[in-house]
This record gives C-alpha cells, sequence and structure tokens, in this order.
C-alpha cells in the first residue's frame, strides 16, 4: 500500500512538472510581445525593449524556464506582470476563497448523493423517476445560472444570505458559512446529479450481488445490510466519479466566484487570462493542478482503505 | 426488424447481419420514443432559426444603441432590448448560431482525436496504447477552464478557438469510451476467427469493429454536444468569447449586470441553454434505449430488495402435504410467479408441497429451472421483490410464515434457519474480513460480546476444518481458497444453532475432492445439532450420500416424493428414473466417493452401481 501510494506520488509530481512545462513554453514561445501588450500600441520601440529587458524576456527561453522552475520549487513564483506583486501572495490570498467553495461543494455533493443515490436504489418507484428527471436537467442547466436564480431568490429578494463577497473563516465562521451557502450549493448542482446516479446505479448492482442475500440470510437488519455493506461495496465507483467532479467544481468555481462576486482564485484567473499576465496565469495553472493531485492522492488513500484487495496487495 | 435487415450488407459474418438491422430498427425505435421526438423537434426548431436568422429579424444583434437601453418588449424589438440597447430577439437567434457551431467544433475535434486514437490503442494495444492512455489521464486531470484560460489568456479572445482548445480537452472521454469497447469486441471469439480467417485488418475494422464502436459514440457526441453549450456559455459570461458576437452566454452577462434593473433579461438566454442543453441530454439518453447499449442501470420499478414481499395465503385445491407431529418446516401448495413486460404473471412454482423433520435431511433434486432453488429462497424469504408467492400452508415450527413482517422473518433467519449457499467466493462481502462477517450475525442475534463472538467464531471455524483459524479470522475473502470460503459459510450458517438448514447446492462450485468432505461436514453438524435439513441439488450422488428423504421437481412440480432407499430401489416416476440414469452414466466414479465418507451407513451405493435393492 506504501509503494502504491509512493508511485502515485511519483505520477502525481510528474503530472504538475508536465503541466506546468507545457503551459510555460505554450505561453513563452507564442503569442504577440507581451512588453508590446503591457505597454499598449503608443508606446515606441525602445519603450518596448526596454520593458522586455525589465521582464527579463530578453534571455534565452530555456534560461527562463530554468530560473522559473527553481524558483517554483523554491515556493517563488515570480511576480506579476502588471502589478509586480509577488504571485505567491496574490495566489494565497485567493486559494482560501475557492478552496472554501470547492470543498464545501464537494462536501454537499458527496452528502446529498449518497442519500439520494440510496434511496432511489432501495426504494425505486415515483421517487426513482423524480431523481432521474431532476438529474437530467440538473446536468443540463449550467451552475452559474443556478448561481444567478439563487441569488436572486436567496440574496435579493429574501435577503436570507448576501449576494456578494466573502468572508474569511477565522474573520467570523458564521459570516463565512453565510457568504459560501448560496455559491456552493449552485456549484454542487450538477456534480450530485452525477454523483448521485452513480451512487444508484452501484448501489443497485450491489444489491443484485449473491452476498447480500446471504447477508440477509444471516437475519441482519436492514439498516445494516444496506448502509454498512452494501455502501461500503457501492462507495469505490462513487468516490472515483467524485474525484472526476471535483475537477469539473474548480472549474466551475471559476464562474460561480464571478456571480457571487468572490475574490478567489478564478476572479484572478480570469482577469489575468484577459490582461495577457502570464507568471500569473503560469501561477495559478500550477496550483490547481497541485491540488487535483493532492486530492487524487487522498482519493487513492481513503480507495485503498475501502477495498482490501488494494490495501493489502 | 425482418424488412429491413436486407438493408445490412450481406456479409458472411454474424455480427453484419445483427448489427445492420438493429441500427436500422434503432432509428425507428427512437422515433417511437415521444420524449426523443420532442428533443429532436426542438433541436431542429433551434438549428432553423439560427440559420434563418437574417430571414427573421432586421435588427442587428451587435448593434447597441445607448438611448434604447433596457427598452420594452413590443415594436422593433419583439423582446426588447439589452443593457446597451442591443436587441434581444436577433441576439438569440444569433447566439443559436455561435452555440451550435461552437458546440460542432468540440465534437468534431474530439471525434477528429478520439476516435481514432481510441480504436488504434484498443486494436493494436502495445506502446501506443501506453502512450495515449498516459495522455488522455494527464488531460482529465486538468480543469477545462483553467486550461481554456491560458490558451485565451495567450492567443486572444475566440471563442472558436477555445472550443477547439475543449475538443481537445473532452477527447479523452470519446477515447476511452472508444478504446473499451474495441478491447471488449477484440477480446470476443469472433474477432480472432475472422483473423485466422485472414480478413485483413481493414476488413476487420470495418465489419466487426465499427459497429459496436458506433452506438456508444454516437449516444456520447449527443451529450457532449450539451457539455460543450454549457461550456462556451460559461466563458462568454466571463466575458471571454469572441467580441462582437452575440452569444447566450454573452446574453447571460449582461442580464447579470441589470439583473435588478430588468431581471427578464435573464429568461430569454437561460431557456434558450437548458432547453437546448436538455434535449441533447435526452436525445442521448433515448438513444441509448433504442440502441440497446448496456452499462444504463435499469430503472428500479419498487421498493428494490430489502424485503421480499409476503407470501399471501392461497385457498383452492392443493395437495395437502400429509400431517406429521415433529414437522418442523411444511410447505403446502406453494406457488411463486414473476410478473411479465406484457402485464401477465408467470408462475415458475406450481403448488409444492412438502414437510422436513427436525433432524431430517430432504434432497430437493431437479434440473436447473425446475423451481428447487425459488422453493428454498421463498421458504428464506430471500425471493426477489417482484415474485408473488402464496401458499395454503407455510410453516416454520408452528409459526405461520405467511404475512410475517420483515422485522419478524428477520428474527428467524441466521437465528433459527441457516442458509449455505452454492458458489462461495461471490457469497462473502469483500470488503469485510471473514471474522467479522461470522461475528455481526452472532453479535446481533444471541447477544454476544465482541470477544465471546470472537471465541465462538473460533471455535466454529476449527469446527469446519480449518487449519488455522485465528489467521482465517483476520483474513479477507478474497485472500482464501474455495473450499474454504465454503466452510467459512457453513460455520455462518450453522453460527447460531439454527434448527433448520437451507443448503442450496453447497457443492456445485467446489473441487471434486473437496465436494466431498464438505458433504461430509453438512452431514456431521446436521447429525451433531439435529437439524433439519433442505438440501438443494441436481445431483443424485449428493443425495445418495446425506438425504433420508427425496422429493424430484420438475418444471415447478414435485413429480415423486419418497425415502432415499426406496427412491433409488424402485423410482416410481419415469422422470426420475430418466434422471437416475443419467447420474449413472455422468458420474460413475460417485459411488467411490461416497464410500470414502464418514456414513457409510447414510450412502446407499448398491442402487447406484447395481441397479438393484440393497
Amino acid at each position: 500500500m506504501l509503494l502504491f501510494l509512493l508511485r502515485r506520488l511519483g505520477a502525481g509530481v510528474a503530472l504538475v512538472w508536465v503541466i506546468a512545462t507545457l503551459t510555460f513554453f505554450l505561453t513563452s514561445l507564442t503569442g504577440s510581445d507581451p512588453a508590446r501588450r503591457i505597454l499598449g500600441p503608443t508606446a515606441g520601440l525602445d519603450q518596448v525593449a526596454a520593458k522586455s529587458a525589465e521582464l527579463g524576456l530578453d534571455r534565452p527561453v530555456l534560461e527562463r524556464y530554468w530560473d522559473w522552475l527553481t524558483g517554483a520549487l523554491r515556493g517563488d513564483l515570480g511576480t506579476s506582470w502588471f502589478t509586480n506583486e509577488q504571485i505567491g501572495g496574490l495566489i494565497g490570498d485567493a486559494l482560501p476563497v475557492s478552496l472554501s467553495l470547492v470543498v464545501a461543494a464537494t462536501v454537499l455533493t458527496a452528502a446529498v448523493s449518497i442519500v439520494l443515490g440510496v434511496v432511489a436504489a432501495v426504494r425505486g418507484g415515483w421517487l426513482d423517476g423524480l431523481l432521474q428527471g431532476i438529474s437530467t436537467v440538473a446536468f443540463a442547466v449550467p451552475n452559474f445560472l443556478v448561481g444567478l436564480v439563487l441569488s436572486l431568490v436567496f440574496a435579493v429578494e429574501l435577503g436570507l444570505f448576501p449576494a456578494l463577497g466573502y468572508t474569511a473563516f477565522t474573520d467570523d465562521p458564521g459570516a463565512w458559512l453565510a457568504s459560501i451557502t448560496l455559491p456552493a450549493i449552485a456549484l454542487a448542482i450538477g456534480a450530485i446529479a452525477t454523483v448521485a446516479t452513480q451512487t444508484r446505479g452501484s448501489m443497485i448492482d450491489v444489491l443484485q450481488q449473491d452476498y447480500v442475500r446471504t447477508l440477509r440470510s444471516r437475519g441482519l437488519p436492514t439498516r445494516s445490510v444496506l448502509l454498512k455493506h452494501a455502501l461500503r461495496n457501492a462507495a469505490p465507483a462513487s468516490l472515483t466519479v467524485l474525484s472526476l467532479q471535483f475537477i469539473a467544481l474548480i472549474s466551475g468555481a471559476v464562474v460561480i466566484e464571478k456571480v457571487f462576486g468572490l475574490n478567489g482564485l478564478g476572479e484572478r484567473a480570469t482577469s489575468a487570462a484577459g490582461q495577457g499576465d502570464v507568471p500569473l496565469v503560469l501561477g495559478i495553472v500550477v496550483v490547481a493542478v497541485v491540488v487535483v493531485v493532492l486530492v487524487n492522492l487522498l482519493v487513492d488513500v481513503v480507495l485503498g482503505w475501502l477495498n482490501p484487495k488494494v490495501r493489502i496487495a | 426488424m425482418s424488412i429491413l435487415s436486407d438493408a445490412g450488407p450481406a456479409g458472411p459474418a454474424p455480427v453484419d447481419a445483427v448489427a445492420a438491422p438493429a441500427r436500422a430498427g434503432a432509428v425507428r425505435r427512437l422515433l417511437r420514443n415521444p420524449v426523443a421526438v420532442v428533443a429532436l423537434v426542438w433541436l431542429v426548431a433551434v438549428a432553423v432559426l439560427a440559420l434563418l436568422a437574417p430571414l427573421l429579424t432586421s435588427q442587428s444583434p451587435t448593434a447597441s444603441k445607448i438611448t434604447e437601453a433596457l427598452a420594452p418588449m413590443g415594436g422593433d424589438h419583439p423582446l426588447g432590448t439589452d443593457g446597451v440597447g442591443r436587441d434581444v430577439w436577433a441576439q438569440l437567434l444569433y447566439g443559436a448560431r455561435t452555440s451550435l457551431i461552437g458546440s460542432l467544433i468540440v465534437v468534431a475535434v474530439s471525434l477528429l482525436l478520439g476516435l481514432p486514437a481510441g480504436v488504434l490503442a484498443g486494436y493494436r494495444r502495445g506502446r501506443f496504447d501506453a502512450v495515449a492512455s498516459w495522455v488522455a489521464n494527464l488531460l482529465m486531470a486538468l480543469p477545462a477552464i483553467i486550461v481554456l484560460l491560458v490558451v485565451l489568456a495567450q492567443f486572444g479572445r475566440s471563442t472558436a478557438l477555445a472550443m477547439a482548445v475543449f475538443g481537445v480537452i473532452i477527447a479523452p472521454g470519446v477515447f476511452r469510451l472508444v478504446r473499451s469497447s474495441v478491447i471488449a469486441v477484440r477480446e470476443e471469439l469472433y474477432v480472432d476467427a475472422a483473423r485466422v480467417a485472414g480478413l485483413s485488418d481493414a476488413r476487420i475494422m470495418r465489419r466487426h469493429v465499427l459497429p459496436v464502436v458506433v452506438p456508444p459514440t454516437v449516444i456520447q457526441v449527443s451529450q457532449l454536444l450539451g457539455i460543450a453549450i454549457v461550456i462556451q456559455a460559461g466563458l462568454e459570461f466571463l466575458g471571454l468569447g469572441s467580441a462582437n458576437q452575440a452569444s447566450w452566454g454573452g446574453m447571460l452577462s449582461d442580464a447579470f449586470q441589470n439583473i435588478y434593473a430588468q431581471p427578464r433579461l435573464l429568461l430569454w438566454p437561460a431557456l434558450a441553454i437548458v432547453l437546448t442543453v436538455t434535449a441533447f441530454s435526452l436525445l442521448g439518453n433515448a438513444l441509448r434505449d433504442a440502441l440497446g447499449v448496456s452499462g444504463r442501470v435499469p430503472r428500479v420499478r419498487r421498493r428494490q430488495r430489502t424485503d421480499a414481499p409476503p407470501v399471501v395465503a392461497a385457498g383452492g385445491e392443493v395437495p395437502a402435504a400429509p400431517d406429521v407431529p415433529d414437522a418442523l418446516l411444511v410447505l403446502d401448495g406453494l406457488r411463486v410467479a414473476y410478473p411479465t413486460p406484457e402485464g401477465t404473471e408467470r408462475e415458475v412454482v406450481h403448488g409444492v408441497s412438502l414437510t422436513v423433520r427436525r433432524g431430517e435431511v430432504l434432497g430437493l433434486v431437479g434440473e436447473s429451472g425446475s423451481g428447487k432453488s425459488q422453493t428454498a429462497f421463498a421458504v428464506l424469504g430471500l425471493l426477489p421483490p417482484q415474485a408473488r408467492t402464496s401458499a395454503a400452508r407455510m410453516t416454520f415450527d408452528g409459526t405461520d410464515l405467511r404475512g410475517l413482517s420483515p422485522a419478524a422473518m428477520n428474527r428467524l433467519r441466521g437465528r433459527r434457519i441457516g442458509y449455505i449457499p452454492q458458489e462461495p467466493m461471490s457469497n462473502l462481502d469483500p470488503s469485510f474480513t471473514i471474522g467479522s462477517q461470522l461475528t455481526e450475525p452472532m453479535r446481533h442475534h444471541l447477544g454476544l460480546s465482541k470477544d465471546e463472538a470472537r471465541t465462538r467464531a473460533l471455535q466454529l471455524l476449527d469446527r469446519v476444518g480449518i487449519p488455522d483459524p485465528a489467521r482465517v479470522f483476520a483474513s479477507y475473502p478474497h485472500q482464501v481458497s474455495g473450499g474454504m470460503a465454503q466452510r467459512v459459510l457453513i460455520a455462518g450458517a450453522v453460527s447460531c444453532d439454527p434448527d433448520l438448514l437451507i443448503a442450496d447446492e453447497p457443492t456445485t462450485a467446489l473441487d471434486v475432492t473437496v465436494q466431498a468432505e464438505v458433504l461430509d461436514l453438512v452431514r456431521e453438524l446436521q447429525a451433531e445439532r439435529q437439524m433439519g435439513v433442505v438440501l438443494v441439488t441436481h445431483d443424485f450422488g449428493v443425495v445418495a450420500d446425506v438425504c433420508d428423504t427425496v422429493a424430484v421437481m420438475r418444471d415447478g412440480r414435485i413429480v415423486e416424493s419418497a425415502p432415499a432407499e426406496r427412491l433409488f430401489a424402485d423410482p416410481q416416476h419415469e422422470y426420475t428414473r430418466m434422471l437416475l440414469g443419467s447420474t449413472l452414466e455422468d458420474t460413475p466414479a460417485r459411488g467411490a466417493l461416497a464410500g470414502a465418507g464418514l456414513h457409510p451407513e447414510e450412502i446407499a451405493p448398491a442402487p447406484l452401481t447395481s441397479g438393484g435393492p440393497r
């Protein structure tokens, strides 16, 4: 198991490196002259050259790559081309906002999906039909649209939640929860549709297994058969889908942050992309991939714990 | 189907004959599905409106006139204007163009990359497969919008470019689906046969591989179209779509700016997106049904497998089981039926009556499909929930089993009625240790503490002949052999000292050498604990080994019932004679094997070997 995790960790580090390198060269070798883009069309040639030198863009690309890579390994992702602020600081400020949102949405997705999936698989009938209908629609509604409607109804009309802005957990836990409730719900809807459908499917599969009948033949309470044995065996498939959904949630958060005026990573990424602030975009990509790799590693650990064949082999 | 089968290419391979008409029939099946028709009509309507946009409005979708901002509906602007005075109706029409073109780009790019790569990786495997799979995994680890932001930061705002890149990001989905379908068909024998027969790779690909790959891909394309529209709207909402191009996402963005002044602006683009994406998604589901692609779990009709429906009392004329004073289990006129898709019921057990006394071993013999397992599961209350069960009498130790509540049934199951399944490996929960599976029922039924249950479980494991009980107790099912697992299941069945044991072909799945040992074990435990046993089997050798009485079942009826010795010596029913005859031919060594057992007095080898009475 330890060897397995070390291998996965190695693969994760390789993934981060490959993505960072690809992104670096994509952003360094293509596109218009960054100095010209920053200074605008009216700037003189010598001004542009001076700006290029200031940003270090006149040096060979491999040298720049090496500097960036060694810096990144030390935790230094460089400075923004536009504000001269440290990228690490810019991302560090925004990361808690995005992580709060994505983690809250993931927890919400897991909890609601398990309940819906199990109930639909076990109860069947109209409840199952209803869930499948809702899933189809939830899958089709863009999450930012859900966000807009939630914001309009619960924040603007009813005033139950703040419509805009984020409060740090350390400032006021209650206000923190209120500030991410609507965004997290909006973000989670689509993921819930996917994960609940998967949970329902794998529960139905597991409930048809021979060992479930044998467990029932032992006179165990239905609660134990369903929630201890069947759910445990259905969990790995759902967790795998959930881990893929986590990546989709990071994507979705970018848009949701705009709807609810949260100054998270997505907000940073959008404005950096709009301006062409390459070092900031690069830093955000690296941080996002690192988060994905860490979560996948966590999922591997949990899958190993759930599945004795992985754990013991 | 038969009319259309001529449309298929008249190839020699069976798959051609099957696949082509199946697909032709699929179109008709699709058009018979009202949901699919509504979805198709909507999508065609959107496409037509997008195409004819210049004819349907004279307004420009991008010309803003600040003086006409937020104009109401009517007049020159049938749906009013937005925050900067652009015509909403025109934006909606031209936005449909943007959305549809964008989603077509996504599908084209992802198919162009994913389809050939998937076919090649699945068909050739080897190094190309390894590399392609690695790239696919890499792409799947990337949050799509972040990648799109990088590209847009680098190359400037362009919806078409963004959608092409998104096509690349989503291509692994197509790749993986195609690859797994190709691998599945490659494993099939007929592809091997085709290769041996000397067909070229290209021919195999066209004849055998593509027919299998196309249906799931068509379904996936339908879903990709929907996903593309959502992602594109998201980008446009962020203000990263092409400048000076009307789009649904851009309309949402504008509506968001004016959400207080004019919330109605939200309605039209939202409806357009939601309805179009839903239509694609429903069309995908309908295609799946029409093409009959598996992978979708069937709809659960009713309460699923938590508790079997109660047995109902049945009157009518049924052969009454004789009243036996020490009867443990009495069945009288047991009937089991299942609903058919046509709405009628199909009966699989037609009035079975039998009696098992304390300490008696009843062999329930018949071929597969004779209803013997259905009878056994009816007693346990473990039939599938669709089953309709009725009986004139169904008692266990005087308790009426008919209409017993699930809770009351659970108090009997495991505690007083034990069950030994057929297939040892699939009947242990793979996620829990053998020890925990053994102790859970004992703690539940007997109220034992954790330590007491553990001690007792170790004793049981020792009793069923497991050499190292402590090791097996701590093991997971995949760590023990099949024979070992069956011993564990037997230990589980007798763990709470049941009065009745129901064994469903307990030795069929085991090695011949282990069969005799397991059978001996069942017999020993039975004698030790004076249990009544219902032994379901198709093997007269097993019956000869352990049974006191025999009931022969055929087509859901008991055709003959007699003490074992009498049945072997003098079978009355022709079917019994036929079964006995085939047993003699198939397993000549069975008598010798049985002779090795511990209970020579229980064996009736004479009729099996010589055919004469003992």
